[in-house]
C-alpha cells in the first residue's frame, strides 16, 4: 500500500493542479483565488519532495498506469529522480515567483479578472507537470497546446493593446511549433504503431536493425526537434520573447522565461532518451545542428541584449542566450553535456525568475519607467530588489559561488568529452561570458549609482522580501552545494535511457 | 512516383500541411493566418485518418457480433483525430477572440500595420 501511494504522486500532482483550476472560477475574489493557488502549489511541492526522497533512496524510476490499462493500450506517467527534481524546482520557483510578484499581479490585472488569472496559472502549472511526467507522446502534445494557450492568456493578462499584440505574436510562433510537433508525432505513430515512449523505442530499434523507413524516420526526428526548438525559443525562433516579456506582469515574465520554455526542453530530453535513444540522435547528426544553433543563440542573444535600453527586453534577450547554452549542452551529444544542460535548466529557472520579479520592484520605484537610464539609484530606493538583481546578474555572468558559474564550468568540462566541439564550446563560452558581463554589469552599476535627488526608501513588502531572500539563498545553495544535485541528475538521466 | 499515387491521401495531406504552415507563417491578414492554422491542423487529421483506414474494413463498432480484429479498421488514429479537433477548436476560438480584441483597439487586421502601430505606442 505504501509504495502505491508514492506511485500515485505524479498523477495527483497533475490532477490537483487541474482541479484547483476548475474550482477557482467559483471564487470571485482574486485574493482567495491566490490563496487556493499557493496552497495547491505548496501541496504539489511537498508531494514532489516525498516522491523525490523516495526515488532517490531507491535509485529507481517507475511508470504509473492511468486507469489500469496495461502497456500498449493505456496511458502512462513516468517518474524518477530527474522528473521529481524538476517537479520540485518548478513548484518552488512558481510559488516564489507568484508570492514575490503578488502586488504587481493585483495592480496589473483588472480586479474582476484576478480569479481568471489564477485559473490560468493553475492550468499552466498542471500542463508543465504533465510535460515533465508524461510517458506518452500524444499526451505530451495535448499538454503542449494547453501550455501554449495558458501562457498566451497570461501574457495578455494586463489587457492593454501592447500586450495583445505581444500575445498574438507569441501565439502564432507557438502554434507553428506545435503544428510541426503534431505532424512529427503522426508520422512517428505511422512507422512505429505506438504512442507510449518505451514501446516506440522498441519499434525504433527494430526499424534500425532492418533498415526500413530510414527517410521517414529522419523526417520525424526533424519535425519533432524543430517543433520543440521553436516552442522553447531557440535562436532564431526567439522573436516572440522580448515583446511578450515586456508586456506581461513581472511574475508572468519570470514564469514564462524560467519555467515554460524549460518544460519543452525537458520533454525534448525525455524524447531523446526514452523515444529515439541518444545514440540514434547522435548518429543522425541532430546534435550537431542543435549545437550550432545553440552556439549562435549564446552569442546573438547577448548581442541583441547589448543594444536594448529597456531592462525587461534585455532580460528577455538574455533568456535567448541562456536557452542557447542549454541547447549547446544537448548538442554536445554526451551524457555529461545533457547533465550540464539540465543543471543549467535549474540554475536559469532560479535566477531568471528572480531577476524578472526584482526588476518589477526596481521599475516600481523608478516612476514606472523601464529604461535602464531612468533606473539610476533604484537599488537604494528598494534595497532588497537591488541586492536580488545584483545576485541574479552575477549568477548570469558566471561569477563563482553563484548558480550560473557551476553550469558554465560543467559545460566546459562536458566539452572535453566531445573532441570535435571542444574548441567551439570553450571559445563561445568565453565570448558569451564577456558579453553577459558587458550588459549586466552596467545595469547593476546604474541601479547602485547615487541619484542626484534625495533617496526615498520604498516600504518593504514582506512577501516580496521573503521571496527575494529565498531566491538568493537558492541561488547560493545551487552554486555552492551543487555536487548532490549533479549526482541526482546523473542518476536520473541514467535511468531515462 | 507510384508510391505517391498509392499514398495519395497522405501526399495531399502533406501538401495541405505545407500550405497551412506557410499561411500561418507568412500571411499578413490575421483571419487568413488562422485559416492557415486550421488547414494545417486539418491536414494532419486527414493524414491520420488515411493511415488508420484499411480498405474493405468497417468502423470498429460491434453491431453484428463479429469480434474478429480483421473485420475493423484501426481505431487509435480516429481517437487521436478527435482529441486533435478538440485542441484545434479551442486554439482557434482563443486566437479569434484575440483577433477581435486587436481589431477593436487598432481597427485593422493587417499584422504589419498593427506591429508598427504598437511599436509607435511603445516609443511614446
Amino acid at each position: 500500500m505504501h509504495v502505491n501511494f508514492i506511485h500515485n504522486i505524479p498523477f495527483f500532482s497533475i490532477f490537483l493542479a487541474m482541479f484547483s483550476g476548475i474550482i477557482t472560477p467559483f471564487i470571485k475574489n482574486g485574493k482567495y483565488a491566490q490563496r487556493v493557488n499557493s496552497a495547491m502549489i505548496l501541496i504539489v511541492g511537498i508531494m514532489s519532495a516525498i516522491l523525490f526522497l523516495n526515488v532517490t533512496a531507491t535509485g529507481e524510476s517507475f511508470t504509473f498506469m492511468m486507469g489500469h490499462f496495461p502497456a500498449p493500450w493505456g496511458n502512462e506517467l513516468r517518474a524518477g529522480p530527474f522528473e521529481a527534481l524538476m517537479a520540485i524546482t518548478f513548484s518552488v520557483v512558481i510559488w516564489l515567483t507568484l508570492a514575490g510578484g503578488r502586488t504587481f499581479i493585483f495592480e496589473d490585472v483588472l480586479s474582476e479578472k484576478q480569479n481568471l488569472f489564477f485559473i490560468v496559472v493553475n492550468l499552466l502549472f498542471a500542463s508543465m507537470l504533465a510535460l515533465i511526467y508524461t510517458n506518452d507522446v500524444f499526451t505530451g502534445y495535448v499538454f503542449i497546446e494547453i501550455n501554449t494557450i495558458a501562457s498566451c492568456a497570461l501574457v495578455m493578462s494586463k489587457g492593454k493593446g501592447e500586450s495583445i499584440v505581444a500575445t498574438i505574436h507569441y501565439l502564432i510562433i507557438s502554434l507553428l511549433g506545435s503544428g510541426l510537433f503534431l505532424m512529427g508525432l503522426s508520422l512517428l505513430y505511422d512507422i512505429t504503431g505506438h504512442l507510449l515512449m518505451p514501446s516506440i523505442q522498441q519499434s525504433i530499434f527494430k526499424l534500425m536493425q532492418t533498415g526500413e523507413y530510414q527517410l521517414p524516420f529522419m523526417v520525424v526526428v526533424g519535425f519533432i526537434v524543430l517543433g520543440l526548438s521553436i516552442k522553447s525559443a531557440l535562436f532564431p525562433f526567439h522573436s516572440m520573447l522580448p515583446g511578450a516579456y515586456q508586456a506581461a506582469t513581472p511574475s508572468v515574465s519570470g514564469i514564462l522565461s524560467g519555467l515554460v520554455l524549460k518544460s519543452y526542453i525537458i520533454l525534448l530530453i525525455k524524447i531523446f532518451y526514452c523515444v529515439f535513444s541518444i545514440d540514434i540522435i547522435h548518429s543522425l547528426k541532430v546534435t550537431n545542428v542543435l549545437f550550432i544553433f545553440g552556439v549562435c543563440g549564446m552569442v546573438m542573444g547577448s548581442v541583441y541584449a547589448l543594444r536594448e535600453v529597456k531592462i525587461k527586453r534585455m532580460l528577455a534577450y538574455s533568456s535567448v542566450a541562456q536557452i542557447g547554452y542549454i541547447f549547446m549542452g544537448l548538442g554536445l551529444g554526451t551524457h555529461v553535456g545533457v547533465i550540464a544542460a539540465c543543471f543549467h535548466i535549474l540554475a536559469h529557472a532560479v535566477t531568471k525568475a528572480m531577476l524578472f520579479v526584482c526588476t518589477g520592484g526596481l521599475v516600481d520605484v523608478s516612476d514606472k519607467k523601464d529604461q535602464i537610464r531612468n533606473m539610476r539609484g533604484a537599488a537604494h530606493k528598494n534595497l532588497i530588489a537591488g541586492i536580488a538583481f545584483t545576485v541574479g546578474a552575477l549568477s548570469m555572468v558566471g561569477v563563482p559561488l553563484f548558480a550560473g558559474f557551476v553550469s558554465k564550468i560543467y559545460f566546459a568540462t562536458a566539452s572535453l568529452y566531445s573532441p570535435g566541439k571542444m574548441a567551439a564550446t570553450l571559445i563561445t563560452l568565453a565570448i558569451s561570458m564577456i558579453l553577459n558581463a558587458m550588459y549586466f554589469i552596467p545595469s547593476v552599476i546604474a541601479i547602485w549609482s547615487l541619484p542626484t535627488e534625495k533617496i526615498e526608501r520604498a516600504p518593504v513588502e514582506p512577501w516580496f522580501a521573503f521571496s527575494m531572500i529565498c531566491f538568493i539563498v537558492l541561488n547560493f545553495a545551487l552554486g555552492i552545494f551543487y555536487k548532490p544535485v549533479i549526482r541526482i541528475l546523473e542518476l536520473g538521466i541514467g535511468l531515462l535511457s | 512516383m507510384t508510391q505517391l499515387i498509392i499514398n495519395h491521401y497522405e501526399a495531399a495531406a502533406v501538401i495541405l500541411f505545407g500550405i497551412g504552415f506557410m499561411n500561418l507563417l507568412l500571411q499578413n491578414n490575421l483571419i487568413k493566418k488562422f485559416i492557415g492554422l486550421n488547414i494545417m491542423d486539418t491536414a494532419v487529421y486527414l493524414f491520420l485518418a488515411a493511415k488508420g483506414y484499411i480498405t474493405g474494413r468497417i468502423a470498429p463498432i460491434v453491431v453484428d457480433g463479429i469480434l474478429d480484429v480483421e473485420h475493423y479498421i484501426n481505431p487509435v488514429p480516429s481517437g487521436l483525430v478527435l482529441t486533435g479537433i478538440v485542441v484545434s477548436v479551442s486554439v482557434t476560438a482563443f486566437s479569434l477572440a484575440l483577433v477581435q480584441r486587436l481589431y477593436k483597439s487598432y481597427g485593422t487586421l493587417d499584422m504589419d500595420k498593427i506591429m508598427s502601430m504598437a511599436r509607435k505606442e511603445e516609443e511614446e
